[in-house]
């Protein structure tokens, strides 16, 4: 019993930067556009998020005002690369899948050179403490599962229904799904489809710059190059998974953490397997599951991936 | 619109995408406060100095043209693989356990042999995304990328555990290498590490030229990946060939892993894949998707990966530098194709142009 809630207590904050990146990779595809260079982006936040409380404390205790700049310096960032990512696919209209590997290589050797220069070597961050919520954290098993974390955590959650309530309730969500199933039409009821598209990418690259920043400021509290070891293309193959919709998609990362978390109770599973094919798990749970949804992508933006060029007769 | 217009236009671009790569790097060595004119010296001009440089620049060179190869036969068949770098990984398995299980075997049979069940290790983690793409639809881009990090691990496990060096498991210091190689499956050196590989890269280069350009099954592959849906309309088996190109790209990633290791390394480590796998896309976009564009291309991002190992003493530049500059360079590649291929932009320039110089031109 006590593995289980120890295995589930890990499997809530693990989940939180695959959470945060798929639901802003959600709003990129909603309106039409696949970032595959959200691994990039997240590099680039990982790295921000933790350099402004490591230049401020030198790697000592820093207030916690500096996590939350760091956090939202990350934020910044990414959607910067988001707009970035827009002018390539959105203006020029370069096919998706290719730039978005370009701007993962560009986001990763950038966070890795500048790291390299900034920081030297691995250097850890007290990072974000734990925040109990007081009363709730003290009921036995939901406790610990659900209210015993950083702040960020809480956070994050309260974005699932927060983006259900902007795309589906508000009408620049409206427009975002507008733009991502007939862009023509949206164009002729008088939508700026461009604009629109670089909006949904500027909020889905914020998100990925913060949940990148979430690994290194909130979880890992330190920056690597491994850091964030494929979060991206799992966040990207999740919003398959979840069908484009917030709440399937946060189950989907509830899935993907927990296999991650087998990992690290090993021991106490008594499970006699070499350490490496428990890491390998979530890759293949991805693979697994891309297998399984993949056909029935009708159900998605119909405009996905699709560059939308106004001057073309079609 | 006349022929001098458009050939100028075409020239600018170009020389305007040039511009955008490095003013983008510059950009980036600004923030590091580098001296950037001796940044790309030392990156592009360095390697060229001496002998003992140029052989490593073409040691590199090697696995990315074979690889690249691989890629670029995937991408004209309309399948993207970035999977090379985990197929490159399997392959050195695949040919490592041949070598270090039967070591005495008469050398014509043996290395053949041994490459041979590299390109197949390849082969099988390229045919995996091939046929989920083909049949199940699933994106290559995420599966290709997933299988990297499975096949990461698993050969890490395997230098750690079944192909560990006995020597090591005696001495106990356990680091993650296999034996040492016998002489008899090596591939010689021409001067340094420059190895007899290369004629392999040259070799293999014509002969994807001519299976791709000059027999049915390349024209097939070619007709899937540029219009599938025509092609299916013209009676050919899009699934198949699809699957096929997979195959192919990962046979060669095999490959290039095994000639790695019987040629450079001469026994299976750690980091022999050096994020070849991703350069080589970069390499098969850069050398226009053709043989004999690679060949150059290979040639010069093996210049850029090793210029930028000089960096960090000359300059004090992290090497990391290679890859910002190779993820630009992909993204103003696609960018520059599609701004060549718009015509509207094209007749929005020649209007523009002709209006400042007032001639009127039919």
């Amino acid at each position: 019993m006590d593995l289980v809630v120890n295995i589930l207590s890990m499997t809530v904050p693990f989940s939180v930067a695959i959470l945060l990146a798929s639901t802003g990779e959600m709003f990129n595809q909603r309106s039409g556009v696949f970032n595959l260079g959200c691994e990039g982006i997240m590099a680039m936040g990982a790295f921000i998020g933790m350099l402004i409380p490591f230049l401020v404390g030198g790697g000592g205790p820093v207030s916690g005002v500096y996590n939350w700049l760091g956090l939202l310096a990350a934020t910044l960032i990414g959607a910067l690369l988001g707009l970035f990512f827009g002018l390539i696919v959105v203006t020029f209209r370069a096919p998706q899948g290719i730039a978005g590997i370009g701007l993962q290589m560009f986001g990763v050797g950038t966070a890795g050179t500048l790291f390299r220069h900034f920081v030297g070597g691995t250097q850890s961050i007290p990072g974000m403490n734990s925040t109990p919520i007081p009363l709730l954290s003290r009921i036995p098993v939901i406790g610990p599962i659900f209210f015993s974390h950083n702040l960020m955590v809480y956070i994050a959650f309260l974005f699932v229904p927060a983006a259900w309530y902007v795309l589906f309730k508000t009408s620049w969500g409206l427009k975002v799904r507008a733009v991502g199933t007939h862009p023509r039409a949206a164009d002729s009821m008088g939508i700026n489809v461009n604009r629109t598209r670089y909006e949904a990418l500027a909020l889905g690259g914020a998100l990925a710059g913060l949940a990148g920043a979430y690994l290194s400021v909130c979880q890992v509290k330190m920056f690597s190059d491994e850091l964030i070891a494929g979060r991206g293309f799992i966040a990207v193959a999740l919003v398959y998974f979840g069908h484009w919709h917030p709440v399937k998609i946060m189950a989907g990362a509830l899935l993907f953490s927990f296999a991650q978390t087998i990992q690290y109770n090993v021991q106490g599973l008594g499970i006699d397997l070499p350490y490496e094919f428990f890491v390998m798990l979530p890759y293949i749970v991805v693979i697994v599951v891309l297998a399984f949804t993949s056909k029935n992508q009708k159900t998605g933006p119909a405009a996905l991936g699709k560059p939308f060029n106004r001057e073309m007769r079609t | 619109m006349n022929r001098n217009f458009k050939i100028a236009y075409k020239v600018s671009v170009i020389v305007l995408a040039v511009l955008a790569t490095l003013l983008l790097s510059s950009l980036i060595l600004m923030i590091l406060g580098a001296d950037i004119l001796k940044t790309f010296y030392t990156i592009v001009i360095t390697p060229l100095t001496r002998v003992g440089h140029i052989t490593e620049v073409f040691v590199r060179a090697v696995p990315l043209c074979i690889i690249a190869l691989g890629v670029a036969v995937a991408y004209r068949s309309g399948i993207i693989n970035i999977g090379a770098e985990g197929q490159m990984a399997m392959g050195i398995l695949g040919f490592t356990t041949v070598a270090v299980t039967m070591p005495d075997t008469p050398r014509f049979i043996l290395l053949p042999f041994a490459l041979l069940c590299g390109m197949l290790c390849g082969a099988l983690w390229g045919f995996i995304p091939g046929i989920l793409k083909a049949k199940l639809d699933v994106s290559e881009l995420l599966s290709t990328v997933m299988l990297n990090y499975i096949a990461a691990q698993f050969y890490s496990f395997c230098l750690r555990v079944p192909l560990l060096d006995p020597a090591e498991r005696l001495s106990g210091a356990g680091t993650p290498q296999s034996a040492r190689l016998t002489a008899n499956i090596e591939i010689g050196r021409i001067s340094g590490r420059l190895h007899y590989g290369i004629f392999i890269a040259l070799v293999l280069a014509v002969l994807v030229y001519l299976f791709m350009w000059k027999t049915s099954y390349g024209y097939k592959m070619r007709a899937s990946g540029a219009q599938s849906r025509a092609a299916r309309y013209g009676g050919i088996n899009v699934p198949f060939y699809v699957t096929l190109a997979m195959v192919i790209s990962g046979a060669f990633a095999g490959l290039a892993g095994g000639v790695e290791i019987a040629a450079v390394h001469r026994r299976a480590i750690e980091g022999v894949t050096n994020n070849y796998g991703f350069s080589a896309v970069v390499v098969a976009l850069f050398g226009m998707l053709h043989p004999f564009g690679i060949v150059p291309a290979s040639f010069f991002f093996a210049l850029l990966i090793y210029g930028s190992t000089l960096t960090p003493r000359a300059v004090g530049v992290p090497a990391n530098i290679v890859d910002v500059m190779q993820g630009l360079i992909i993204i103003v590649i696609v960018t520059t194709q599609m701004i060549l291929q718009n015509s509207y932009l094209e007749d929005r320039v020649w209007r523009w142009f002709k209006t400042r110089t007032g001639k009127e031109e039919v």
